[in-house]
C-alpha cells in the first residue's frame, strides 16, 4: 500500500477542505471495508485519507412516523438491520443488509460508504488490468469473461453495482443529503447513481469535496410491504447475480402503487417503470407476476456469457412480489 | 502525520506511538506483540484477523489504528480470566475444532460475540454468524460443534 497522510475531521467543512478538489488525491474513510482493500491492490493510491467517523452526530437512526427515517451516513449496516422499526416498516432494507457481505464487515461498514462502494468487476479489481474505468481504452468484459456483468444499462463499461441496500433504498424512495460544508443538496437516491455512459470513471455524482451526511427514507404508506430477494452463486458472502427490491402498496384487492428495482444486473440500481405499470391496478396473481417479471427484463441485452441472468432476474422479481403477499 | 499514542486493548491502556494510517492488526501484532489475530487475506475476506471493537467483531486488517483509537479492543489473548479460558476456548480444545489453527482466533472472537448476544444459537445461526470466517482445513463441523458445546457450558453456569 502506498503511504498516505491521515486526517481526522470534525465537520463537513473540514472534510471538504481536507478532501480538496483534485480527483482521488484524497479519499473519504468511514468503515474502510472497501477502500483499504482497494488501496492494498493499488486500485486507488490517495495521498491522504480523510476520516469522517470523527464527525459527531452522523451515526444516528432517527424515526418519525410521518417523515420516515433519517439515517446518519455513519450508521453501520449491522446497527441498521438490528433496528426494530427498520425491520418492521422498511423490511426490504433490513433484508438487503442481512444478505450483504458478512457479519464482521457489516459491523464496520457504514450505510453512506455502502452507497459509494466501487464495483466488483474482476477486470476492474485486477491491479494489472487498466480498463476503461481506470483510464484505459477498453472494457475487457465485452469480449472476455462476462458471466457476472451487466445485462441492462451497460456500455461502454459493463459493471454491475455491488450494493444490496441501494436497490432496496431506491425502491423505498430514499433521498441522500450531500454537502461540501457550504452548499447542501438533497437528491433522490435514484439520481445519485450514474451510468458508465455518463461518466465511465465514476458510479455516482459525489464531487471530490462532498460527503453524504444523511439518507432519508419516507415513511411507507399504510399496508405497504417491501421485500428484497437476492440470488448468488454461493450462499454466504457473495454478491448478487440478480436481486430485486419490490415495494407494494395494496388498494382494495389490487396493487395501488409499486416500485420494482433490480440489483446485480446493471451499473446502477435498475428501477423498471414498465414492471411497475404492469402491477398497478392489477390483482397480485400469477399472471400479473409473470407480466411484471417479463416487463422488468424486457430491455435486457445480455453479453455472451450472462444470458442466464434474464430468467434468473425474472424469477427473483416474481418470487419477491409473491413474498409481499406472504 | 497523525500519531496514535494509546490503545485500549484487553482492558489495559497500552502506550504506543504509531502512525494513524497503520492497520490495527499490524499494531496489535508488531507493536503490542499480540499475535493471536492473524494476517490472512489482508482484505477482510477471510476473518483470520477478527478482533472485538467495542464488543463487535471487526476485521482488523482493514481497520486503521486511527479508527481504533478510543475504542475498547479485545483480542483472543484477552479472553482468559484469572487463568481460566473462555468456555468457547475450552470447547475448541475439547472438540478438537482446529487443525492448523490459523483461523481459530478469528473464529473464537466471532463466536464469543455471538454467544454473548444469543446464549443458545442453533446451527443455522452459528453458520450465518461465522460465514465470514474461512477455515482452509475444513474443520467447520467441529467448529460449529464447539460453539454449541460452549453455549451449553455457558447456560449450565460454567465459568464465563
Amino acid at each position: 500500500m502506498k503511504p498516505f497522510e491521515y486526517v481526522r475531521v470534525k465537520d463537513a467543512r473540514q472534510a471538504a477542505q481536507a478532501l480538496g478538489t483534485e480527483r482521488d488525491q484524497a479519499k473519504i474513510l468511514a468503515g474502510g471495508t472497501d477502500l483499504l482493500g482497494e488501496m492494498k491492490d493499488y486500485l486507488v493510491t490517495p495521498a491522504r485519507l480523510v476520516n469522517i467517523k470523527t464527525i459527531p452526530n452522523l451515526d444516528k437512526i432517527e424515526h418519525d412516523d410521518k417523515k420516515g427515517l433519517k439515517l446518519g451516513a455513519l450508521v453501520t449496516l449491522s446497527r441498521l438491520a438490528e433496528d426494530k422499526n427498520v425491520r418492521e416498516r422498511y423490511t426490504a432494507l433490513a433484508q438487503a443488509i442481512d444478505l450483504s457481505a458478512m457479519p464482521q464487515i457489516r459491523n464496520a461498514a457504514t450505510i453512506g460508504g455502502n452507497l459509494c462502494q466501487r464495483p466488483r468487476c474482476w477486470y476492474y479489481r485486477d491491479e494489472h488490468t487498466i480498463c476503461l474505468k481506470k483510464g484505459g481504452s477498453k472494457c475487457y468484459a465485452v469480449e472476455g469473461e462476462n458471466q457476472y456483468h451487466a445485462i441492462l444499462g451497460g456500455g461502454p463499461c459493463y459493471i454491475v453495482h455491488p450494493s444490496d441496500p441501494a436497490p432496496a433504498l431506491v425502491a423505498l424512495g430514499a433521498r441522500v443529503v450531500i454537502t461540501d460544508g457550504t452548499k447542501t443538496r438533497e437528491v433522490p437516491l435514484e439520481q445519485f447513481f450514474i451510468l458508465p455512459a455518463q461518466n465511465v470513471r465514476r458510479e455516482n455524482i459525489l464531487a471530490q469535496n462532498e460527503i453524504i451526511t444523511h439518507v432519508l427514507v419516507p415513511a411507507p404508506a399504510p399496508g405497504t410491504r417491501s421485500v428484497y430477494l437476492k440470488e448468488r452463486e454461493k450462499d454466504s458472502y457473495d454478491w448478487a447475480l440478480a436481486s430485486a427490491a419490490v415495494v407494494v402498496t395494496p388498494n382494495a384487492g389490487s396493487v395501488g402503487a409499486a416500485r420494482v428495482v433490480l440489483g446485480g444486473v446493471a451499473p446502477v440500481p435498475w428501477r423498471v417503470a414498465e414492471a411497475e405499470k404492469a402491477l398497478v391496478g392489477q390483482p397480485l396473481n400469477p399472471a400479473t407476476l409473470a407480466r411484471a417479471a417479463e416487463a422488468a427484463l424486457a430491455g435486457a441485452t445480455p453479453l455472451e456469457k450472462n444470458g442466464y441472468k434474464v430468467p434468473l432476474a425474472q424469477a427473483v422479481v416474481r418470487r419477491a412480489l409473491s413474498l409481499t403477499m406472504a | 502525520m497523525a500519531r496514535i499514542t494509546e490503545l485500549d486493548v484487553n482492558g489495559s491502556r497500552e502506550k504506543i506511538d504509531v502512525d494513524a494510517e497503520r492497520t490495527l492488526l499490524s499494531v496489535l501484532r508488531d507493536d503490542l506483540d499480540l499475535t493471536g489475530a492473524k494476517y490472512g487475506c489482508g482484505e477482510a475476506r477471510c476473518g483470520a484477523c477478527v478482533v472485538l471493537m467495542d464488543g463487535r467483531p471487526v476485521p482488523a486488517c482493514v481497520t486503521s489504528a486511527g479508527s481504533a483509537a478510543g475504542a475498547k479492543i479485545t483480542t483472543v489473548e484477552g479472553l482468559e480470566q484469572d487463568g481460566q479460558l473462555h468456555p468457547l476456548q475450552e470447547a475448541f480444545l475439547e472438540v478438537g475444532a482446529m487443525q492448523c489453527g490459523y483461523c481459530t482466533p478469528g473464529m473464537i472472537m466471532a463466536g464469543v460475540a455471538l454467544l454473548r448476544d444469543n446464549p443458545d444459537p442453533d446451527e443455522a445461526e452459528i453458520v450465518r454468524t461465522l460465514e465470514g470466517n474461512l477455515c482452509r482445513c475444513g474443520a467447520y463441523p467441529r467448529i460449529v460443534a464447539a460453539v454449541r458445546r460452549a453455549a451449553g457450558m455457558l447456560r449450565g453456569g460454567g465459568a464465563a
